[in-house]
C-alpha cells in the first residue's frame, strides 16, 4: 500500500503508536540547560538594553493643576449627571438604554449594578464633606435642591464654560448657577492641594486598592485621554496593544484590536461586545481545531510540514528512488 | 537459572488500593523513558521544535522575576533601580514567551500535531496560550503607572459589556494582584506542566503521510539509529 492511498485513519495509525523507526540522540535537560543560558543572556540583553517604560501615573491633583479648566467642567458634568460614567449603566447605575446588547441578549444588564457610583455624591458632594472647611453654604443649597434645579444649575454652567474663554471658570459670564461654582471651585482647589486624592481612594477608610472610583472620574475628563493620545494608547490607535514610549506591549491582543479599526465594529455603539464574542468563537474554532473538517486539512493542503520534516521527505524518496 | 529466567519467575505486581492503581496508570502510560528519554525519532530535526521548549524556559524567566517583583510588592520598581531591571527582566520574558509560543504553536497547526490521539495536546496548548494571555493583561494592570491606568480605564468597556467587569475590576488593584500572583500562575503553571506531560506521553508527531513503507520506519536500516 503506498501512501497517497492511505485512509486519514491508517495514517494516525501510524502517529497513534509508539515510534519504530529510526532515532536520534536527544538529551532532554542538555536542552533545557543551552535553552536556559541562550534564552537568559537573550533576556538579560534586551532589558540591559532597553529596559521598561514606567511613565508616571497621573492623579487628581496633576490634572487639576495642569488643565484646571477641563477638572471644572468634568466636575460639573459629575454634578449634574451627565457625564459618561453618569451615563454608564451596569456595573455603576442603573442608567436606561446605556447597556451594549444584541437584541435582546444584555450581559451587562445581567450582572447588575455591583459597584454603585453616583457622580454627584460620590465624586463631588462627598469628598468635599471631608474638609476642614467645607463650602457649608453651598452644600446645603446643593442638598436642598430639587432635581430640576440641581439639572438646570449645571447644565447652565457647563454652557457658560463653553462659551468662557478657554473654559475658564473666572471669566464665566453671570448667571443662575446655583451653588455649582461654589462646589466645583472647592473641589478644584481640594484636588490641586492633593487632598481629593487621598480622599476618593481612601473611602472613609485606611487601607484601599480600589481605583475604580478615581480611575473613571479622570476618564471622564479630556486630560487624561489626550495624555492616552498623544502616548497612541487609545482605542482607535489599537491601543489596547500598545505600551508607552517604543517599548513592545500586548502585541498578542493584534487581533482582538484589529477589530476596532475596521467597520462595522469601529462605529457601532455595540463594538465591545461584537468583538468579546467574536474573539470568543475565534479561540474556540482554534481550540477545537483538530474536530473541525476544513480548518483541519489546511495544513495537508499546504505543505509547510514539507519544509519542517524536509530530511524525512528527502530520504523517503531517496529510499523509493 | 539464567537472570532471563530468573524475570520470567517474578509475580506480576497488583495494583489493589488507589495508590497503587494510579502508580499502574503512572507507570504504564509515562513509563521513565518517555518521560525522560535519551533519543527521539529521527524526524524531530527541525530549528521549530525548539521553540516549545523557548516558551517553557522563558515561563521560569517569567516566575523567578515574578517572584522577585511580588516580594516587594507592586510599586517597589519605581523606586529600586534593582526593581526596575527585575521588571525590565519580567516584561521581555513575557514578550520572549508568547513569541516563542505563537511560533510553536503555528507550527504545530501546519504540522498537524494532533493527529494520532494528541488532540488533548492541542487544546491544553490553547488553553495554556488563551490563559497566558489573560495573566499578561493582569501584569500590564499591575503596573502602578500611566499605561496601567489607561488600561484599566479602557479595558472595563469590554469587561462590563460581557456582564464580568464587577467580578474582574481591572480598577481594583487588590483584585487584580491577586489574580496576577496567585490564581492565573498557578492555572498557567498547571495548563504548561499538563501539556507537556501529554507530549511526553504521547510523543511527538510523526510527519503527515508517513507510511508503514517509508525506509525511515521498514527499510534496511529500521534497527539503525543514526547517532
Amino acid at each position: 500500500m503506498s501512501a497517497p492511498t492511505m485512509s486519514r485513519s491508517d495514517r494516525d495509525g501510524l502517529a497513534r503508536r509508539p515510534w519504530r523507526g529510526t532515532v536520534r540522540e536527544y538529551d532532554l535537560f542538555k536542552e533545557l540547560t543551552v535553552a536556559l543560558v541562550v534564552v537568559g543572556l537573550v533576556i538579560v540583553g534586551l532589558s540591559a538594553i532597553f529596559g521598561s517604560p514606567d511613565e508616571p501615573s497621573v492623579t487628581l491633583k496633576s490634572w487639576a493643576q495642569a488643565e484646571p479648566a477641563d477638572f471644572v467642567a468634568t466636575a460639573t458634568a459629575e454634578l449634574g449627571g451627565t457625564s459618561e460614567t453618569a451615563g454608564y449603566g451596569p456595573p455603576y447605575n442603573t442608567t436606561a438604554d446605556a447597556t451594549q446588547t444584541i437584541g435582546a441578549f444584555d450581559l451587562q444588564s445581567f450582572s447588575g449594578v455591583q459597584l454603585p457610583i453616583d457622580t454627584a455624591k460620590d465624586l463631588v458632594i462627598t469628598p468635599l464633606t471631608t474638609l476642614n472647611a467645607p463650602p457649608s453654604a453651598a452644600l446645603d443649597a446643593w442638598n436642598a435642591a430639587s432635581d430640576t434645579e440641581k439639572t438646570d444649575w449645571t447644565a447652565a454652567y457647563t454652557d457658560a464654560l463653553t462659551n468662557a474663554p478657554d473654559g475658564d471658570p473666572a471669566q464665566v459670564v453671570t448667571g443662575d448657577y446655583g451653588p455649582v461654582p461654589v462646589l466645583t471651585d472647592a473641589l478644584l482647589t481640594m484636588a490641586s492641594q492633593g487632598a481629593l486624592d487621598g480622599v476618593l481612594n481612601a473611602q472613609q477608610s485606611f487601607y484601599n486598592n480600589d481605583y475604580t472610583r478615581t480611575i473613571l472620574f479622570l476618564g471622564d475628563g479630556a486630560y487624561f485621554g489626550d495624555l492616552a493620545t498623544a502616548a497612541h494608547l487609545t482605542g482607535d490607535q489599537w491601543g489596547m496593544m500598545n505600551e508607552t514610549g517604543n517599548t513592545p506591549g500586548q502585541s498578542w491582543l493584534w487581533l482582538f484590536s484589529f477589530w476596532y479599526q475596521i467597520e462595522p465594529f469601529a462605529s457601532a455603539p455595540n463594538a465591545d461586545l461584537l468583538v468579546v464574542l467574536l474573539m470568543l468563537v475565534l479561540s474556540v474554532l482554534l481550540t477545537l481545531v483538530p474536530f473541525i473538517p476544513g480548518l483541519r486539512d489546511i495544513p495537508r493542503w499546504i505543505p509547510i510540514h514539507r519544509l519542517i520534516w524536509r530530511d524525512y521527505y528527502k530520504k523517503r524518496a531517496a529510499g523509493r528512488g | 537459572m539464567s537472570i532471563r529466567e530468573e524475570r520470567k519467575t517474578e509475580p506480576v505486581e497488583e495494583y489493589y488500593t488507589w495508590t497503587g492503581k494510579a502508580r499502574g496508570w503512572l507507570l504504564k502510560h509515562l513509563p521513565a523513558d518517555k518521560l525522560l528519554p535519551q533519543d527521539q525519532p529521527s524526524y524531530v530535526a527541525s530549528w521549530i521544535y525548539v521553540f516549545g521548549m523557548g516558551a517553557i524556559v522563558s515561563l521560569v524567566f517569567i516566575l523567578v522575576s515574578g517572584v522577585v517583583l511580588s516580594l516587594n510588592g507592586p510599586a517597589w520598581y519605581h523606586v529600586s533601580d534593582f526593581g526596575h531591571f527585575v521588571n525590565s527582566v519580567h516584561l521581555w520574558s513575557v514578550e520572549l514567551f508568547f513569541m516563542t509560543m505563537v511560533v510553536h504553536l503555528w507550527g504545530k497547526y501546519w504540522m498537524a500535531a494532533w493527529r494520532g490521539g494528541r488532540t488533548l495536546t492541542w487544546i491544553t496548548g490553547m488553553g495554556a496560550f488563551l490563559v497566558s494571555i489573560v495573566a499578561a493583561f493582569t501584569g500590564y494592570l499591575l503596573q502602578t503607572n500611566f499605561d496601567s491606568q489607561w488600561i484599566a480605564f479602557e479595558g472595563k468597556d469590554a469587561l462590563n459589556a460581557s456582564g464580568i467587569g464587577a467580578w474582574f475590576n481591572v480598577a481594583n488593584l487588590g483584585q487584580i494582584f491577586g489574580f496576577h500572583i496567585v490564581l492565573l500562575p498557578l492555572a498557567v503553571g498547571a495548563v504548561v506542566a499538563l501539556h507537556v506531560i501529554l507530549v511526553r506521553m504521547h510523543g511527538v508527531v510523526p510527519p503527515i503521510d508517513a507510511a508503514e513503507t517509508d525506509a525511515q520506519l521498514s527499510g534496511p536500516d529500521r534497527t539503525e539509529a543514526t547517532r
